[in-house]
């Protein structure tokens, strides 16, 4: 099953630590993390169900493009990192 | 006269009391990040306070003990709200309780919220966000409008106003069945000519309603000071000096006629007059004006004084303000001398004696 880690800035609502969810895309993992961590949806995606604008999601080291990633189909033993991104101040 | 005052300011939640005296904060809640709104019920003694996380967008948070205790509750959300535009919460700019115990959010960019179970759920007010005119409406300091000053007629007969930067000021009879837009009398002289008195581009910074007189209110809008005593039917443009620009108003909770304003110079500038800070006061609708500066600095003050951080208690003597360089000022005789609280808050949205 891929895994979600998040930032430390997310500790309260979602993994911290590496933990396995199963889905065969980014949006389908969301959807099980979110079945343990309920409050995390609220803080990666927006009103609309779009990753918000300075939420940087990292697959296998590389920063996916936060308008297609939710549809990207996600190997066994990915990681998907959730981090804050940058641009955000 | 009150004893407590609630901060939301740009680093957390503070708490100020008065003790032996000497008004301190007593607790800091969500240290470190940002809290745009915050709201007392004084029935139910519950805590509102609606965070603006930036990276993670904007939640909202409950206490139901004097803020020893916070949980994360439902915010207002457009989700299933249709249209190209996509509308997302940007901020949770002003919350209100009504009479009925009804919880009011106005939210950039533009929605109306209500929450009849203490904010376990909201719905939008489509009503009003299906408004054609709301698609005139643009952002006064953001990238989209929104609504900052929400005025629930406390007769308690449904009668309600809101204002909306940019977007004017807006009357219902009915606590939100159906709304219209009164701005007559405003202008808008940063608009073409044959645009200053729409009324979905007029810029309210800021609506108050006189407590005990409810068809009175006051603006300060982005191009001076307006006033009206028939429930927004009407507006009369008043002039203050140093400056009518500003953000913040407040109304004595009894007398009508009785405001105070914190006056910078427009409209991109937005610092006192002369680097002092004076707060101008009228007793007479804005007849005149008088200004009060004891207690206040008189030289290179940079203080600004946004729309939410002006407030005035039950008492109508009590006065606070805090500036967005972290000042803060209270007054217990109604601005005639100004005491000041501290001079080492981080920058301060929001002001309200609870």
């Amino acid at each position: 099953m891929p895994f979600i880690v998040c930032t430390q800035h997310l500790r309260e609502v979602g993994p911290s630590q590496k933990e396995m969810f199963p889905g065969g895309t980014v949006r389908e993992v969301l959807q099980q993390a979110a079945q343990r961590y309920p409050r995390l949806t609220g803080y990666v995606l927006d009103d609309q169900g779009e990753v918000r604008k300075h939420v940087a999601i990292f697959i296998g080291g590389e920063l996916q493009n936060r308008r297609t990633v939710l549809d990207r189909t996600v190997q066994a033993d990915e990681e998907i990192y959730i981090l804050q991104a940058l641009s955000g101040g | 006269m009150s004893e407590r005052i609630l901060l939301a300011t740009r680093k957390g939640l503070l708490d100020f009391q008065k003790r032996g005296g000497n008004w301190t904060n007593t607790r800091t809640s969500f240290a470190g990040q940002p809290v745009s709104a915050v709201l007392r019920d004084p029935v139910k003694g519950l805590l509102y306070a609606a965070l603006n996380l930036g990276h993670f967008g904007v939640k909202l948070h409950r206490s139901a003990d004097e803020g020893a205790n916070w949980e994360e509750i439902t915010c207002p959300s457009y989700a299933g709200i249709a249209g190209e535009e996509k509308p997302s919460l940007q901020l949770i700019w002003i919350l209100e309780r009504d009479q009925q115990g009804t919880l009011w959010a106005g939210t950039i960019p533009g929605g109306l919220f209500k929450s009849t179970d203490d904010g376990n759920s909201w719905q939008l007010n489509e009503n009003l966000w299906n408004n054609p005119m709301r698609k005139e409406w643009f952002g006064g300091g953001y990238d989209a409008a929104g609504i900052h000053s929400i005025c629930v007629d406390q007769r308690g007969d449904g009668k309600m106003a809101l204002a909306v930067s940019c977007g004017g000021v807006w009357l219902s009879d009915d606590y939100g069945e159906t709304w219209r837009a009164s701005t007559k009398g405003m202008i808008a002289d940063y608009m073409p000519p044959e645009q200053a008195d729409n009324p979905a581009t007029q810029d309210p910074h800021r609506l108050v309603q006189c407590t005990a007189e409810p068809d009175h209110f006051w603006v300060q809008h982005h191009n001076g000071i307006f006033y009206s005593s028939d429930r927004c039917a009407n507006w009369t443009r008043v002039h203050a000096q140093p400056s009518s620009f500003g953000f913040a108003v407040a109304v004595h909770p009894h007398n009508p006629q009785e405001a105070w304003f914190v006056p910078g110079i427009k409209d991109e500038k937005r610092y006192p007059v002369d680097s002092r800070l004076v707060v101008t006061h009228t007793q007479d609708a804005g007849v005149t004006f008088h200004l009060q500066t004891n207690g206040l600095p008189q030289q290179e003050s940079f203080d600004l004084i946004y729309r939410h951080c002006l407030d005035i208690d039950s008492s109508g003597k009590q006065l606070v303000m805090a500036s967005t360089t972290g000042n803060m000022w209270l007054s217990e005789n109604g601005g005639a001398q100004w005491q000041c609280i501290t001079n080492y808050l981080p920058p301060v949205y929001a002001v309200r004696f609870v």
